[in-house]
């Protein structure tokens, strides 16, 4: 193993690094309280007690940026767990059965597909009370039919195997095929998808929180900070400028791991750019 | 099996394993293999033979209920009175791997290749034995021991790339004999390996078979192997049942031309062979749906006439001729046909399918 590692999976890695640290910090300790409104000190820029200034309620913007990390590593977690937990065993499903069982959960998936999490995220919110986790509910079915094709693509090819075949001749069910062969088989695909989904998800929060339609005040988020400095975006730049950033850098580290894991973990891709190289 | 209070296993010789009535395989609407009738008797060894395309693997993928998509098999496979072919997929999963097992040719591609070995081969105990991971671990390494796999304490730990192809394929049998199945079926077992590594795997397959008192269906198209290992022998062509009988019967006497084929095709050791072109069967085997009506080796037959153009019945070689129980090398065999059918059921009769048996 003296391959080196892909350098977008090393930088990917340490920004993913830094805002899981800054989140984990924020737990137990912050410069300030970050929902601590401080009237006199509205729209402060950088000084000492505030060492990247304050809000327009005067609050730490360090202290929520800090904590809004936080809030977004939960709603990336949440979120790709539950678009793991529905999408995996559909495509599953339509990979060990194929018949209708597939075309109806694919053709779904279409559906799903075509919808924008926005929109199912309006309709969650108009039906339940906005919150985190109609956010997150809205965001994770959104990103169900991704995984479930995924799943469906690699566990297609798994079955056509001829361990899968030795499998059934000793007695291996479906549902054994699936959990003890299949499962392992697609599992470095699923966490390259994992990666990507989670930066979509932070993406997509910070869009809903932008809309009003995400987590709701007074939780530190990236995407609602941003929303409100716009109305302050001439006396206070800044303060779109920090959770934009926080975002922004997010983001392309988890696209960066996702990258990298895939070089790292896919050894067909590998293959393929050696030759292209060569 | 069945094993009496002191641990001794207890065969009733007269049992048949497996009894195969009317066996139809179709692709679509065509028949590849037809009404088979044929029965495996308990602790017996049979070889099936056949050139590629004959409906050999059909035929045991159908007895296992494992036929790719797109094919269906019709009639009854009897194991132990159960039809398997009217058996639920559930009931499938308790027999297969259990009383039923198989193993394949390809060693290279039969195994996970992101388990370790000896998760895999625990998987047939996990399922039928309802051991524990650590009990089946533990089981699992008595198994490839049993087998003979050099080093078998650490090869659980390791990965199918990193053995051999012929521990690989002892690997598969460990699996398939783990739970002393009643019929184990090898579908051309030693086809990918080495030749002197085919003779450890056939020995290691005739071991194991004894020891657990179960029978064979060797599926191959080596006829040495099938003379070495096996008892009886089925020929097989176009999803015929050719010829059928001992193996001293069927090789030493063949009455069927294209096992007489088959067997000249074997070139001779003994003779200078670039001076001697080597014999081959004219012609090939027609594709799907292409045989002749009637006999399918009409075409390919020197002895054909117009008679053959109905597909001759097969029937025990005393019917159509009494002398034909000299053995090969002059062995005296007894009579096949004076066998009383009770004594050996299924080893006692031979068969062929020809309007013009070789006498």
């Amino acid at each position: 193993m003296s391959r080196r590692l892909p350098s977008t999976l090393v930088v990917g890695a340490v920004l993913v690094g830094l805002v899981i640290c800054t989140a984990l910090l924020s737990l137990v300790w912050t410069p300030a309280d970050p929902t601590h409104v401080e009237v006199g000190d509205r729209l402060k820029g950088p000084t000492t007690t505030y060492l990247i200034g304050t809000d327009q309620l005067g609050r730490d913007e360090l202290s929520r940026i800090m904590s809004g990390a936080q809030n977004t590593l939960v709603i990336g977690i949440m979120t790709v767990l539950i678009a793991l937990a529905l999408g995996v065993p559909l495509g599953g499903l339509a990979a060990l059965y194929r018949g209708n069982l597939e075309n109806a959960t694919m053709r779904l998936s279409d559906v799903l597909l075509a919808f924008p999490a926005i929109l199912l995220a309006i309709l969650f919110a108009a039906v339940f009370q906005p919150s985190r986790f109609t956010a997150m509910a809205a965001i994770g079915i959104a990103l169900v039919p991704v995984f479930a094709r995924v799943v469906r693509g690699a566990g297609l090819q798994v079955m056509q195997q001829d361990y899968v075949t030795i499998v059934r001749t000793y007695g291996g069910s479906q549902l054994w095929i699936f959990v003890r062969h299949l499962l392992p088989n697609v599992s470095s695909v699923l966490i390259v998808q994992a990666t990507v989904a989670f930066a979509v998800a932070i993406l997509a929060e910070a869009a809903l929180s932008y809309l009003g339609l995400g987590t709701p005040p007074p939780t530190p988020s990236w995407g609602r900070m941003l929303s409100e400095s716009q109305t302050f975006l001439n006396q206070a730049p800044l303060l779109a400028f920090w959770p934009g950033a926080s975002i922004a850098l997010s983001v392309l580290g988890f696209n960066l791991l996702g990258d990298g894991l895939r070089d790292l973990l896919d050894p067909k891709l590998v293959e393929r750019s050696v030759q292209l190289s060569s | 099996m069945w094993a009496d209070n002191t641990g001794s296993f207890v065969v009733p010789p007269q049992d048949d394993i497996l009894k195969i009535e009317d066996l139809t395989v179709r692709v679509g609407s065509i028949e590849v293999v037809h009404q088979l009738r044929f029965a495996l008797a308990a602790g017996e060894r049979t070889g099936l033979i056949g050139e590629s395309g004959s409906g050999k693997t059909l035929t045991a993928l159908a007895i296992m209920g494992l036929l790719p998509e797109g094919l269906s098999a019709s009639g009854r496979v009897l194991y132990r009175g159960r039809d398997l072919l009217r058996m639920s997929e559930r009931e499938l999963c308790k027999v297969r791997g259990d009383r039923l097992a198989m193993v394949f040719q390809e060693p290279m591609t039969a195994l996970n290749p992101v388990m370790k070995i000896g998760a895999q081969v625990a998987e047939p105990l996990q399922l039928h034995r309802n051991m524990g991971a650590r009990a089946a671990h533990v089981a699992a390494l008595q198994a490839l021991e049993r087998v003979h796999v050099p080093d078998a304490a650490e090869k659980m730990h390791a990965y199918p790339h990193q053995l051999s192809g012929g521990q690989r394929q002892r690997a598969m049998i460990a699996m398939a004999t783990a739970c002393s199945p009643d019929l184990l079926i090898a579908d051309e077992p030693t086809t990918a390996l080495d030749v002197t590594v085919q003779a450890q795997i056939l020995n290691l397959l005739v071991e194991l078979v004894e020891e657990n008192g179960s029978s064979l269906l060797l599926i191959t198209h080596d006829l040495p192997v099938v003379a070495n290992v096996c008892q009886r022998v089925l020929v097989l062509y176009g999803g015929y049942i050719v010829e059928e009988g001992s193996v001293d019967d069927v090789f030493g006497h063949p009455r069927h031309p294209y096992t007489q084929a088959l067997l000249d095709a074997i070139p001779p050791l003994d003779e200078d062979l670039p001076s001697r072109k080597l014999k081959a069967i004219p012609g090939s085997v027609p594709g799907l749906g292409e045989f002749p009506p009637g006999c399918p080796f009409r075409n390919r037959c020197p002895r054909a006439d117009a008679a053959c153009a109905v597909m001759p019945p097969l029937e025990r070689n005393g019917h159509h001729n009494g002398d034909t129980q000299r053995g090969p090398l002059g062995r005296n065999v007894p009579s096949l046909t004076e066998l009383a059918p009770e004594e050996t059921p299924t080893a006692g009769i031979s068969r062929v399918a020809c309007w013009h048996p070789l006498s």
